[in-house]
């Protein structure tokens, strides 16, 4: 945070150094992948992907289209449960435990890792309801006034308790599209998770509302371990320490935002990041 | 004959389409003009103008001309008929008609009315030969004036769509013209029956005994609604008992448990219930249901009648099942599976997401479907017919015979009635309350539809 990634501007620096032995690498590890596999049908999506992925700190995927990412990411909370025809290999070890292995209960495994997807999707409740709804699903306060602070928290984590405060009982689909996408984040934070996905959070959002989830992730980042997915190499740049590069399925590159940027190992993500293909 | 004319208007139209393609083809080469429209465009204008104005007169011609040689047989007929009352004078003209199609009547047939049948088949011939005229010489007028008209400049392609409006405007206008015109028929026979008996007596009687009438001196029954009301009540209230929570949970199954094969091969299965012709289950609730019904009750101790609201209710509920299966499977399809997803990814189960986010999300159009579904058993007929006992006695045992609003409709229409009657007018009163009860419901049942639409687009 103290640090801020360079911006893409110093690229096409010689490559010096294997991306993966940046900074980030002392970290204790949260979610890690070894050799997953993703078909839907007959397609193999994710082809052998292995990564670490380091606790409270922000890790960017990124790729062009169709290229996997947000099918990887899905995987950490096992939403690819829910398409037909999809078929999981590999092992993903959520704190060294297998989150694929049947004793794992995938309800709590969703309680762990939360997710915040593309589009803001509230529920047609009011604002409070929409952020005690995992919190009372899981039983997680026993009191009103529980409740009413766990709301309160969440939604001053997320950045929006000021914005909403005097309007808790009013429905959630009728704040503005920024508002909406932080009310998902509370309501995500809600059932206080370690893991938090991002799925391409900003992609239905002007550059103001942007700016601020962007701002949100930074703070959320020393309480949460967060991947995101994003088309933005500025946004990956901005938020996150640690960059994967996607392509066709394959994990090409991993490395911390910084090497990424600056000096990438893998000719094809030094085309992407220059713009050369994407 | 008639067939025969529309055959030959027919062909005549497709030789106009022959020609106004190729004219305007030629039209098109010899100016060396680009068309504004394709040739087809042109021929079609042809076509169209042949065809129209002469199949407009045709059909005038054959919806009068029964009315008019009806008229023209009274006319002819001497003053005495003319005067009389009108069965007398409809005896007599269909008597007349007989003679002048040459089919045959009984008895004598007297000079005047000789006379009378050989006016209307004189008038038949000379209508028939000016509408056949008439109508040919629209034909062949339309198509030689439309096609001379085809130059480049001429933009057929939009009187084209000028035609495509206005049929696409008269074919709607058939289905509120015959709605507003049931509508007017029945309620000015219900202000007719409301002469014989005031509304007062009418909406808040609660004796049923129309028949009384028939011996009686000037008095016009007993016409209360209120016993066939609460039966109709009845009958829907216990079918809504079976179909909401059956259908309901249908629904939801399909929609979120069954696999994408079970699913394709469930709903039409369940939707040929829908298809089950409505006489059939009154069969079936009176001949199986209600013995069953009667046997369960003496097991229980308890005194259950076969033909019951219990049983016709029971079987109307089963046939409305697919009703609110469907309409409520396509609802909840429709709600966005992101919000599924959201519910989901916050580590909620299946069915918690179903309760909490799914199902009030869809609400509204489920409450929809069930008012539309509701609206459905009040009018149903053949059902409580042969199945509800006909009892008309105002009483809330739903184990006991009852009669519905529609089984009463149909007792009054039947049999031998005199349509000036209060008897078989009551009829027409019941109908209007019957309409006015479903016409609300479904308003309601679109209203809220409607609002859960915009929420969603």
């Amino acid at each position: 945070m103290d640090q801020p990634a360079s911006p893409p501007t110093k690229m096409g620096v010689s490559v010096t150094s294997r991306a993966t032995e940046g900074s980030a690498a002392a970290a204790p590890v949260k979610v890690s992948a070894q050799n997953v596999d993703v078909f839907y049908g007959e397609k193999h999506a994710i082809k052998g992907v292995s990564i670490n992925i380091p606790e409270r700190s922000v890790t960017a995927f990124i790729g062009p289209s169709g290229c996997g990412k947000s099918t990887f990411l899905r995987c950490i909370n096992r939403m690819n449960d829910l398409i037909e025809g999809c078929r999981v290999t590999g092992r993903i070890l959520l704190d060294d435990d297998d989150i694929n292995d049947r004793s794992v209960d995938v309800v709590l495994l969703r309680a762990r890792v939360g997710m915040v997807f593309q589009k803001p999707n509230p529920f047609p409740k009011s604002i409070y309801d929409n952020v005690a709804y995992g919190p009372k699903i899981h039983g997680l306060a026993r009191t009103r006034a529980e409740m009413d602070a766990i709301v309160e928290q969440s939604l001053r984590k997320a950045a929006l308790w000021d914005e909403v405060k005097d309007r808790l009982k009013e429905p959630g689909t009728g704040l503005s599209g920024g508002q909406q996408q932080r009310l998902c984040i509370a309501r995500a934070i809600a059932v206080s998770p370690e893991v938090i996905l991002m799925d391409e959070p900003c992609s239905a959002l002007d550059p103001i509302a942007t700016a601020r989830i962007e701002e949100l992730i930074d703070e959320l980042r020393q309480n949460y371990t967060i991947i995101i997915v994003t088309h933005s190499m500025q946004q990956a740049a901005r938020v996150s320490q640690q960059t994967a590069f996607f392509h066709l399925g394959n994990l090409v590159e991993t490395g911390s935002t910084e090497f990424m940027f600056t000096n990438p190992h893998d000719q094809r993500t030094q085309d992407y990041i220059t713009g050369r293909f994407g | 004959m008639n067939l025969l004319l529309i055959a030959i208007l027919l062909a005549l139209m497709a030789v106009g389409y022959r020609l106004g393609t190729r004219r305007s083809r030629r039209v098109s080469t010899e100016r060396k003009e680009r068309l504004h429209s394709l040739p087809q465009h042109y021929g079609t204008l042809v076509a169209l103008w042949c065809g129209i104005p002469a199949f407009i007169v045709l059909v005038l011609w054959m919806a009068t001309q029964s009315g008019y040689l009806e008229s023209v047989a009274l006319s002819e007929l001497p003053a005495a008929v003319q005067t009389a009352d009108e069965g007398t004078k409809l005896s007599a003209v269909t008597r007349v008609m007989a003679i002048a199609d040459g089919t045959g009547v009984v008895g004598e047939v007297s000079a005047e009315e000789q006379a009378a049948a050989d006016a209307v088949a004189q008038a038949r011939l000379i209508r028939t030969l000016a509408a056949v005229a008439l109508a040919a010489a629209l034909a062949i007028g339309g198509f030689l004036f439309t096609l001379r008209r085809i130059t480049p400049k001429l933009q057929a392609r939009d009187q084209i769509e000028f035609v495509v409006k206005a049929l696409l405007f008269v074919s709607s206008l058939i289905a509120i013209l015959t709605t507003v015109g049931i509508v007017l028929s029945m309620l000015t026979e219900a202000i007719r029956f409301f002469s014989f008996v005031s509304p007062i007596d009418f909406f808040f009687g609660t004796e049923w005994r129309p028949t009384f009438s028939s011996t009686g001196a000037g008095g016009a029954g007993e016409y209360g609604l209120l016993p066939l009301l609460l039966g109709t009540l009845l009958v829907s209230v216990i079918a809504m008992l079976v179909a909401i929570p059956v259908g309901l949970m249908t629904a939801i199954y399909l929609a979120n448990y069954a696999s994408p094969r079970l699913r394709a091969t469930a709903k039409p299965i369940i939707e040929i219930l829908a298809g089950i012709p409505t006489i059939v289950y009154g069969f079936f609730a009176l001949v199986t249901v209600g013995p069953a019904l009667h046997g369960l009750g003496e097991t229980l101790g308890i005194d259950i009648s076969a033909t019951s609201a219990l049983t016709a209710g029971l079987v109307m509920g089963i046939m409305i099942i697919p009703f609110i299966s469907s309409i409520a499977d396509d609802i909840i399809t429709q709600v966005p599976r992101s919000l599924r997803d959201g519910s989901l990814g916050l580590g909620a189960t299946k069915s918690e997401t179903i309760r909490k986010v799914i199902l009030p999300a869809a609400l509204p159009g489920i409450v929809g479907a069930f008012l539309l579904a509701v609206s459905r058993a009040i009018g149903e007929t053949m059902i409580v017919v042969l199945a509800a006992g006909n009892s008309p006695v105002l009483q809330g045992n739903p184990l006991e015979a009852v009669s519905t609003v529609t089984v009463t409709i149909v007792n009054q229409l039947t049999g031998d009635t005199d349509f000036a009657s209060p008897q078989s007018l009551v009829a027409f009163a019941l109908g209007l309350t019957l309409f006015v009860m479903t016409l609300a419901l479904n308003v309601v049942a679109l209203y809220i539809v409607r609002k859960y639409r915009e929420q969603y687009d």
